[in-house]
């Protein structure tokens, strides 16, 4: 069976190309024929994590690997890191600033959404160093 | 998969489309293709083609055709009185949309173009603004629904529909289960036409007066319900100088205001239905959005589908700019169009249609909108993602300019066309220079 893999450099400072990458992920499994349901789901982790990557870790890049089972997505940054990674978790908790909480975003849901919605979730992240979030969504359940 | 169909050859399946081509005008220039927001376009020996599954009647193509060879098409001002070859109805029905009344100078009363379309031969005509009404009434109680599934996507606009169906499967749930207000206008008037007339329903003729061809495809391949009770679609444009000389000589005698309270039955909810904005405005809530133009609305259904609009109980949108005042078939500037409405609201009252009953059943959907996977590359998962990496490959080897002169809209669009066969690498003449210039001994110079 033949693997896609996708990648996408994800730029920190800009918040209006914030969702370019998702949003090309998106329509990239839309052409390959994709389970809607599982499209929404995909979308939605990744506009989170690029998100995140923007408001805290001036960018990252994102990695997408479509095969017969599951599509898996890897972002990872070089920003701050998480301190505690049980507190960033929950529901509502968020270390964004007031300016970002302005523009709609920061609402701590980022992080909890991103595990709502895919099958697999794993946080790496190491203070001073940056964050790494591996992510499967299953195509076959 | 996805067909390049001459557009003479006809089939009234569900992805039937009313746009058509002369192609004697037709020089196969770029500009169509450019333009198509669904990249629905190709140039194939110099004409313009449409891949049919991906045309969403949006006009997009007739508009910007400097030759004037895309068309939309129509049934003819004859076939009201079978001077199409087909029989003459017994009994004539006129469906005037509300964009209609925009078309005119001066117009204080509505009465005044009523009037002048049974003089043009109609036995009755009945608003498509009054229907509008009771759409409007009829949503507004969806809203209240506790089940509703939010926001819900206005099913007035076919184009925005067939846009929808075939690009954004998480959002078909999404649209309204109601019928636009022209399907609503014609059940209403066959019945009330067939009460009157004892006719049965075939004698019984009911004619559209259509501002875009997206609702010509809306009465001969509906989707949502089975069988579009408009029997004829007629181009607003060619009723439009018919109507003149006669609202002319029905203010002359002073006429102008008599039109039976029948007839004449749609406020200022029901007209605002012909602009921008009209449909939503109607609901009486503030949690809702109203986009107009192709372009606009694509991008609007994309941030929908990434869920970055909170709130929103409902969304109106128009696949022209305007709103339906800005079909390719009307007469009047839409902008000047929509000032010549507004005037026209001023002394109507908020509302001149209720649902006295029920809500009738032909008020509903009869058949299930679903998605349309034809953007897939392949038919299989494997088989598209080996496609996917071919597009990848080849979308390297070509320049990037997406210059159109292969024939499809961008190099993308052109190596998906290639990987799927339906065209050739050494289309690209950029490629094609380079080839040639190999073979003649040739440095070669990038441009």
């Amino acid at each position: 069976m033949s693997v896609l893999e996708l990648h996408y450099d994800v730029p920190g400072d800009d918040f209006t190309r914030a969702g370019e990458a998702s949003s090309a992920i998106k329509n990239k499994l839309k052409q390959i024929g994709i389970a809607p349901d599982i499209i929404r789901n995909v979308a939605i982790a990744t506009y989170e994590g690029e998100i995140n990557m923007v408001i805290h870790a001036n960018g990252g890049t994102i990695d997408a690997t479509v095969d017969a089972n599951a599509i898996a997505l890897v972002l990872k940054d070089t920003g701050a890191g998480i301190p505690d990674v049980e507190l960033a978790m929950q529901e509502g908790y968020t270390t964004a600033q007031e300016h970002i909480r302005a523009l709609g975003f920061g609402a701590g849901m980022g992080l909890p959404n991103m595990r709502r919605y895919t099958d697999e979730f794993e946080l790496k992240s190491e203070v001073g160093k940056g964050t790494e979030v591996r992510m499967k969504v299953y195509i076959k359940k | 998969m996805i067909t390049l169909v001459k557009q003479s050859e006809k089939q009234y399946d569900s992805f039937f489309h009313s746009i058509s081509l002369d192609e004697e005008s037709c020089k196969g220039c770029i500009n169509c293709l450019k333009r198509c927001p669904t990249e629905a376009i190709r140039i194939r020996r110099g004409k313009s083609l449409i891949i049919k599954e991906y045309c969403t009647d949006c006009a997009a193509c007739i508009r910007v055709c400097p030759h004037h060879a895309k068309k939309s098409t129509f049934d003819s001002f004859d076939s009201v009185f079978g001077g199409d070859g087909s029989q003459e109805y017994e009994y004539k029905i006129a469906l005037p949309p509300p964009e209609l009344y925009a078309q005119f100078n001066n117009l204080d009363e509505k009465s005044l173009v009523l009037n002048a379309l049974l003089g043009l031969g109609f036995d009755d005509v009945y608003e498509v603004a009054a229907a509008a009404e009771l759409v409007s009434e009829i949503t507004r109680k969806l809203l209240k629904n506790e089940k509703a599934l939010l926001p819900v996507i206005s099913s007035a606009c076919p184009s925005v529909i067939r846009l929808i169906r075939v690009k954004f499967p998480n959002l078909v749930e999404n649209i309204s289960p109601l019928v636009s207000p022209a399907e609503m206008a014609a059940n209403a008037a066959v019945r009330r036409a067939m009460l009157r007339t004892r006719l049965p329903r075939e004698k019984i003729g009911v004619f559209f007066i259509t501002p875009c061809p997206a609702k010509v495809t809306e009465v001969y391949a509906p989707l949502g319900v089975k069988k579009s009770q408009i029997d004829k679609a007629i181009a607003l444009s060619d009723v439009y100088p018919r109507l003149l000389p006669l609202m002319k000589d029905i203010a002359a005698r002073g006429l102008e205001s008599e039109a039976s309270k029948e007839i004449n039955k749609a406020g200022r909810i029901g007209v605002s239905w012909g602009g921008h904005g009209g449909e939503a405005g109607g609901l009486l809530t503030d949690n809702y959005l109203a986009v107009d133009g192709i372009e606009n609305v694509i991008k609007a259904l994309e941030d929908l589908e990434d869920s970055k609009f909170k709130d929103l109980e409902f969304i109106e949108l128009n696949a022209c700019s305007g709103g339906c005042v800005g079909g390719v078939l009307a007469v009047e500037n839409p902008y000047m169009a929509k000032v010549k409405l507004n005037i026209l609201r001023k002394y109507l009252p908020v509302s001149g249609t209720r649902m006295d009953e029920a809500i009738p059943p032909y008020a509903y959907h009869d058949e299930k909108i679903e998605f349309q996977p034809v953007y897939r590359l392949g038919e299989t998962l494997e088989e598209s993602i080996n496609l996917m990496m071919t597009v990848d490959e080849l979308v390297k080897k070509f320049p990037g300019l997406d210059c159109g002169c292969c024939g499809a809209p961008t190099c993308r669009a052109h190596a998906e066309d290639t990987a799927r066969n339906l065209a050739s690498e050494k289309d690209c003449i950029h490629i094609m220079r380079k080839y040639l210039h190999k073979a003649e001994g040739l440095e070669i110079h990038e441009s």
